[in-house]
């Protein structure tokens, strides 16, 4: 057990007073990659933004252990800083912040929370430059507000290129692949193949199976209504291809076992 | 004695200039006779709806001895003189560009300003450093009130930056008017920074007139005075002119901002921009209304105004009136106006990457003011607010 990175169990959430997630049970070793699939409204996003903190999302029930420690108990900036990323489905706009800047400012509260001497501009563009050529970001892009007038796809790259940056223990991909045209998914992929390593674990949210072609998980489970349903390795992802979710949504959680996928 | 004194409030007197210019004496009357018909403003006045005066008027003001002479560096290209001694070139358009046929406070500049500062950039100059004018003032007891007075005139093809700091701690009453005057062509930068002590009172006419193809940025920042109203008062009056207009207040405690400007579209093919931000913190309250006039001739014209608003605090409030008055047919007219809160996505994304909420929200309020605070053309003013933001928004290190 000590050597989980990430323990949810029997996860309850609500959002504005509706309960979205029914009991959610999920273990991420270190290193590892688990694909959460399911269709709309099962709880997907919901379960990627109550790990990262987002306020108004309300956990009524069960508990979550990173390293060992309550998550749930920390505020967002805290659980950014011990290590946890989310790649955001909707990248938010922050006029008048450059991406630069911003970054910046967001590596020296990490460094410096965990005692290592904060950046200074030069080293820290070194960091960025080396960075960016992983997800082929214009160094342009990087310059200007954080996400202003991006394309969708500058955003999920932009995304990436952060993660890459902030080097979490634990990234959490929401979605990275909507509204993303097959050379750019491709490019936003490969970015984040060269960023799995040993100590980098990833829980990699989507609704479609494609992107687990270029992004191949060591783990997948299907979240239907709020609950693991299905958990198995990537072969199941071809099975869902085949036959879409509907047959899942009959059938009973799975047993906590399955879902720990371990 | 004191304390009748106190009770009679602040009941302006004329007194004439010994040895002034025959003709500056007969304006003076005029213009305290009407000062007297007018009277102080009241709420019943529509451009006094929101910004009340009775403070001002319970306190009973004494002149100063000497008025809030400004300090100024001495540049090539540029005069500097004493309006007694430029009265030749100013006096056809003294109280012509800040008229007070409506407006109390001009009124009582105008009749009682104790010296006016005359800045006149040569024809075609290019003055690349920024002239700055400092009005500042000694150390009191008393409640003393002030009269400055400035008068630009931009010759044609001239190019210049001007700045006007109004600073001070004091029990002060300034009633300041600055008059502008760009000839044909010339270009005009012109910064405004008041970060007088949140006791004072802080009144300011500033009007300009844009010759044919004549070009006038005005910077506008708030930040001190317990009540502080500005008045900007732009007339496009020659074709092909154009005006930006960046404003920036942020109150706080029980601050009063209040900006009032008018652009007046008086001839064809002219620009205007403006943009206002305001930063309402605890209880204090923005003032912002912005009316644009485009006269039957003024086809042609492209004017875009904007007021956004950020409110830090359940108590602050903010009152936006944008107001058209379009009298042409062919022209490019908008205004927006936006009163909100900090972006709750936006402050979660900054969160999510590490960043703390004290500093997120920080970052982010900057970011809001960094919008009209980055055009600010000369660096000291631009860096002074800067530095004033981030005293105010508790910036910390972290984010440098």
């Amino acid at each position: 057990m000590s050597e989980s990175l990430l323990e949810v169990r029997h996860l309850h959430a609500s959002v504005g007073g509706n309960e979205i997630l029914r009991g959610v049970d999920l273990t991420v070793g270190p290193g590892e990659v688990h694909a959460i699939m399911g269709p709309n409204g099962s709880g997907k996003s919901t379960l990627a933004h109550v790990l990262a903190g987002r306020p108004g999302y309300t956990v009524t029930e069960g508990e979550v252990l990173y390293r060992g420690r309550d998550l749930l108990a920390m505020l967002p900036e805290e659980r950014a800083r011990e290590g946890v990323f989310l790649a955001f489905q909707y990248p938010v706009e922050v006029p008048g912040v450059s991406n630069v800047y911003f970054l910046k400012a967001a590596v020296n509260a990490i460094r410096k929370h965990r005692g290592l001497p904060e950046y200074d501009a030069i080293e820290f563009l070194q960091l960025v430059k080396q960075r960016a050529k992983l997800v082929e970001i214009d160094e342009d892009l990087i310059k200007r507000p954080v996400n202003e007038g991006f394309s969708g796809g500058e955003k999920k790259r932009n995304e990436i290129f952060q993660m890459a940056v902030l080097d979490p223990a634990l990234a959490i991909l929401d979605e990275t692949d909507s509204g993303l045209d097959i050379d750019a998914l491709r490019i936003v992929a490969s970015g984040v193949n060269q960023l799995r390593s040993a100590e980098r674990s990833m829980i990699v949210v989507t609704h479609y199976q494609r992107l687990l072609n270029y992004i191949v998980p060591d783990f997948l489970h299907v979240l239907v209504e709020g609950r693991i349903v299905r958990s198995g390795g990537k072969e199941l992802a071809l099975e869902l291809e085949e036959k879409g979710y509907a047959w899942l949504e009959k059938e009973p959680p799975a047993a906590v076992s399955a879902g720990s996928a371990r | 004695m004191e304390a009748l004194a106190t009770e009679r409030g602040f009941v302006p007197r004329f007194v004439p200039v010994a040895g002034e210019a025959p003709a500056l004496t007969e304006l003076r009357r005029r213009a305290f006779r009407r000062f007297e018909e007018l009277g102080f403003p009241t709420a019943r006045n529509e451009a006094w709806r929101y910004t009340g005066i009775q403070t001002i008027l319970a306190t009973d003001w004494k002149p100063r001895a000497r008025g809030l002479r400004p300090e100024f560096p001495l540049s090539a290209g540029v005069r500097i003189r004493p309006l007694s001694e430029a009265l030749d070139v100013v006096e056809p358009h003294l109280a012509g560009i800040a008229s007070f046929e409506d407006a109390a406070f001009a009124a009582l500049n105008t009749a009682l300003f104790d010296e006016a500062v005359v800045v006149e950039i040569e024809r075609g100059a290019h003055v690349a450093e920024p002239i700055v004018l400092r009005f500042g003032g000694d150390p009191h007891q008393d409640p003393e009130v002030s009269f400055p007075r400035v008068f630009i005139l931009g010759r044609a093809g001239s190019q210049a930056s001007i700045v006007e700091t109004y600073s001070g701690a004091d029990r002060r009453l300034s009633d300041a008017v600055t008059e502008i005057l760009l000839e044909d062509g010339a270009i005009l930068e012109h910064t405004k920074l008041q970060t007088e002590g949140e006791e004072t009172f802080h009144l300011h006419t500033l009007a300009a007139r844009l010759s044919r193809d004549s070009r006038f940025t005005s910077h506008n920042v708030a930040f001190g005075s317990a009540l502080a109203r500005t008045d900007l008062h732009v007339t496009l009056a020659g074709r092909g002119a154009e005006c930006h207009l960046y404003g920036l207040y942020a109150g706080r405690g029980r601050q009063h901002l209040d900006n009032h400007t008018v652009i007046d579209h008086a001839e064809p093919h002219c620009t205007s921009r403006e943009l206002y931000k305001g930063i309402l913190d605890d209880a204090s309250r923005g003032v912002f209304h912005g009316k644009i006039i485009v006269r039957p001739d003024a086809q042609k014209t492209d004017a875009i105004q904007t007021n956004k608003n950020l409110i830090l605090s359940r108590e602050a409030l903010v009152n936006s009136t944008p107001a058209l008055e379009i009298l042409a047919d062919d022209v490019k007219c908008k205004h927006g106006s936006t009163t909100g809160q900090l972006d709750d996505k936006a402050l979660f994304y900054l969160r999510s990457r590490g960043i703390g909420e004290a500093d997120a929200r920080a970052l982010l309020t900057y970011a809001f003011a960094a919008e009209v605070a980055e055009h600010i053309p000369a660096a000291s003013v631009r860096s002074a607010v800067e530095r004033e933001l981030g005293v105010r928004l508790g910036e910390r290190e972290e984010i440098r």
